[in-house]
């Protein structure tokens, strides 16, 4: 066993004890950000307190949340939202941040398609990043279920119907999600278990590990500029901090941070108490009624693109139906992204603007996803359905594109 | 000046979308409709240009309307139990105590000349139904005799008054015979299983409707509900615009309990991360002057 000499104050009792100096100074002091950055590089903490704020509300929610077909809708509506003191407070953090959350997500995510943040060593960031997309996804689906509303009842009973297109075992599937033939108690207990602990500890682990992918292939920054870490620290620590091009996470960093997360509180709060309607749709009020379909179903705004991807295909081509040519574009549409690194074949690394081609290509997409998103929503008829056809097909070419777009970027610019 | 540009950018990007997914397409879901109509412009089969005379009006309510009516507020109790005129009419009918003040007077009088017409209900009681609306026709009345009647209803209505319990008052009279209002404890005074086969469906409940349809819908759909729910056994009630705002208002009271407490927190929530937001400002300021 090591020597214990006795400790002189409580910071030496607890580094002999757990290395806190050592520790403070690899997480904090002298984890070393680029200085060349601006506000989207927050977006990080703006999720990590989000994620926070999602699982405090949650907690508290949970205290109160009965898992019953019978009683969930009134335990969320009336014990939650009029009984319990400052209820409806929690409900609305929880719901209006599982909205918001996916805008910071987007964000987030498109910055780093913007900057080339998938490359060159970071795509194990990428990859991590994108595993924690799809547990918030499924976080997102299985919670929308628990008020046990017309459209948690509805959008259920759409999505889970998906798995029936999968070949051979879909319909057993469907009944093995469901735990039933139809979307039934068994279903929302089930879609409890995973919403309050399956996910979230999924998500904590893949949080934990998107946090350490940084830590070699380091952040990104505003020119994709690779450089020396240790020699720009070096410079930092003598003292020459104007002309270091890194800074430390704390508390150079996080100071930036909690100006923009200031800010971006004021947004989140405004929604919190007055506008909160686009998070929780009226339609949610009916208790759900497995014998009332409702007018219009649609899935809540972050997965509309996707949706509208599935339901673009309405049509049969080459003997495959429609339904099925729709799944295999979802399929497709939900698994490319993961995959981004190797499809983007140039090895720049620079923001979009500064490249010939891709910058093309990343408006074109951008510009896609926000049409996808918006006839997600509208029904599917008329020109409507042509549209979202159109829409969807040129998000598959956009990314079967890609390979070939950035292979002729890189050729080009080393032609130069 | 570039961050400024950046946030210009996502700022526009995701108000374009937001703008698509929210109003735009609620407006192709849910079109306008035409205005309420709190004068009930289409009924004409009585002149209400006519003076009526509540003393003439209430010899006439009490020859023909206490057989099925209760009027509690001149001392004509219900005559039976609400099981058993349920039973017997399909639905209770209402005691006409609170009539002359929650409704219309342009209403209230075609509604005696013929109820159907001015409930909006011909395509249920056709004649090939078979089913007939239970209370019948005055039209045999002159139109100056149904003005009497309406004159000695509003003559007895009690004063309008305000507040929850007024709004209430006024939700139980002019829908509490069909709703129930779980969150307030309100149970339909026409038992379940015989409002059912009345209406041909169970009326909702109506704890929620406030948040599930929203002030703007009830609006239109209370004043008429054919003109955003064609074919629905719900009748037009005929409220005035003064009742119905009660009514909305205690949809609200019931449904949305505390949006005051939310309205007044909300302000101090975002005062405070104001403060805070600022002093992070000056903090980053600060910390940055340093490495710039």
């Amino acid at each position: 066993m090591a020597e214990f000499k006795k400790a002189d104050s409580m910071l030496e009792w607890f580094d002999q004890r757990l290395g806190v100096v050592n520790f403070a100074k690899v997480m904090m002091t002298e984890y070393w950000i680029p200085k060349n950055i601006n506000f989207l590089w927050a977006m990080g903490v703006l999720l990590t307190v989000l994620f926070t704020f999602l699982l405090v509300s949650g907690i508290f929610l949970l205290m109160y949340y009965k898992p019953d077909a019978n009683m969930a809708f009134d335990s969320v509506n009336y014990t939650i939202m009029q009984e319990v003191a400052y209820g409806w407070l929690f409900r609305h953090i929880h719901a209006v941040g599982a909205s918001v959350v996916f805008l910071v997500i987007y964000i987030h995510m498109f910055t780093g398609i913007y900057y080339g943040s998938y490359k060159k060593g970071r795509e194990m960031i990428w990859i991590s990043g994108m595993l924690l997309f799809v547990l918030f996804s499924a976080e997102g689906f299985s919670g929308y279920m628990l008020p046990w509303g017309q459209m948690s009842y509805w959008a259920a009973y759409v999505i889970t119907e998906i798995f029936g297109g999968i070949p051979v075992i879909g319909d057993e599937l469907v009944v093995w999600i469901r735990g039933n033939f139809y979307v039934a108690d068994s279903t929302l207990t089930r879609f409890f278990m995973l919403h309050v602990l399956l996910i979230p500890l999924a998500i904590l682990g893949a949080i934990a590990f998107h946090f350490y992918s940084l830590r070699f292939p380091h952040v990104n920054n505003e020119e994709g500029e690779f450089f020396d870490f240790d020699e720009e620290a070096e410079k930092y620590l003598a003292g020459n901090k104007k002309e270091s091009k890194v800074v430390p996470f704390w508390p150079v960093f996080l100071s930036k941070d909690f100006f923009v997360l200031g800010f971006f509180m004021l947004f989140f709060f405004y929604l919190v108490f007055f506008h909160y309607g686009f998070a929780m749709d009226p339609i949610n009020f009916d208790k759900a009624d497995g014998l009332k379909t409702p007018a219009h179903i649609y899935p809540e705004w972050y997965f509309l693109w996707s949706y509208e991807v599935l339901r673009g295909w309405f049509f049969e081509i080459a003997g495959i139906s429609g339904k099925d040519l729709g799944l295999m574009a979802f399929g497709f549409a939900n698994a490319i992204f993961l995959v981004l690194p190797w499809l983007d074949r140039s090895p720049m690394v620079k923001p979009a603007n500064q490249r010939p081609y891709f910058k093309y290509w990343f408006w074109l997409m951008i510009a896609d996803l926000m049409v996808l998103t918006e006839f997600g929503k509208l029904p599917p008829t008329g020109p409507n359905a042509w549209v979202g056809f159109g829409a969807s097909l040129t998000f598959l070419v956009l990314f079967i594109a890609l390979p070939f777009i950035t292979k002729a970027e890189a050729k080009k610019v080393e032609g130069k | 000046m570039k961050e400024f540009k950046i946030l210009a950018v996502i700022v526009a990007l995701v108000g374009i979308t937001y703008y698509g997914i929210e109003p735009y397409a609620h407006s192709v879901m849910h079109p306008e409709v035409a205005p309420a109509d709190f004068s009930f412009k289409d009924l004409k089969n009585v002149d209400t240009k006519l003076t009526g005379n509540a003393a003439n009006g209430q010899a006439l309510v009490e020859a023909n309307c206490l057989a099925c009516h209760a009027i509690e507020k001149a001392g004509h109790p219900a005559i039976m139990p609400n099981a058993d005129a349920a039973a017997s009419y399909g639905v209770v009918p209402p005691d006409l105590s609170q009539a002359g003040r929650i409704y219309d007077k342009n209403y209230l009088a075609n509604f005696i000349f013929d109820p159907v017409s001015a409930m909006h209900l011909q395509h249920k009681y056709t004649p090939e139904s078979g089913k007939a609306f239970p209370m019948p026709s005055y039209n045999w009345m002159t139109p100056q005799e149904i003005m009497d009647v309406v004159a000695y209803l509003q003559s007895i209505a009690p004063k309008a008054a305000e507040g929850k319990e007024a709004h209430k008052a006024t939700f139980e009279a002019a829908c509490g015979r069909c709703h129930n209002m779980k969150y307030a404890g309100i149970e339909a005074t026409t038992p379940a299983t015989v409002i059912k086969e009345h209406m041909g469906a169970t009326p909702p409940d109506l704890s929620q409707y406030i948040k599930s349809r929203g002030e703007h819908y009830l609006h239109s759909f209370i004043n008429d509900p054919q003109v955003l729910l064609k074919g629905t056994s719900m009748p037009r009630v005929g409220l005035n615009e003064k009742a119905q705002e009660e009514v909305i208002a205690y949809m609200e009271e019931v449904g949305d309990s505390k949006k005051a407490e939310r309205e007044s927190l909300g302000v101090w929530v975002l005062l405070y991360t104001f403060v805070f937001a600022i002093l992070a400002y000056l903090w980053k300021r600060k910390i940055w002057s340093e490495v710039h």
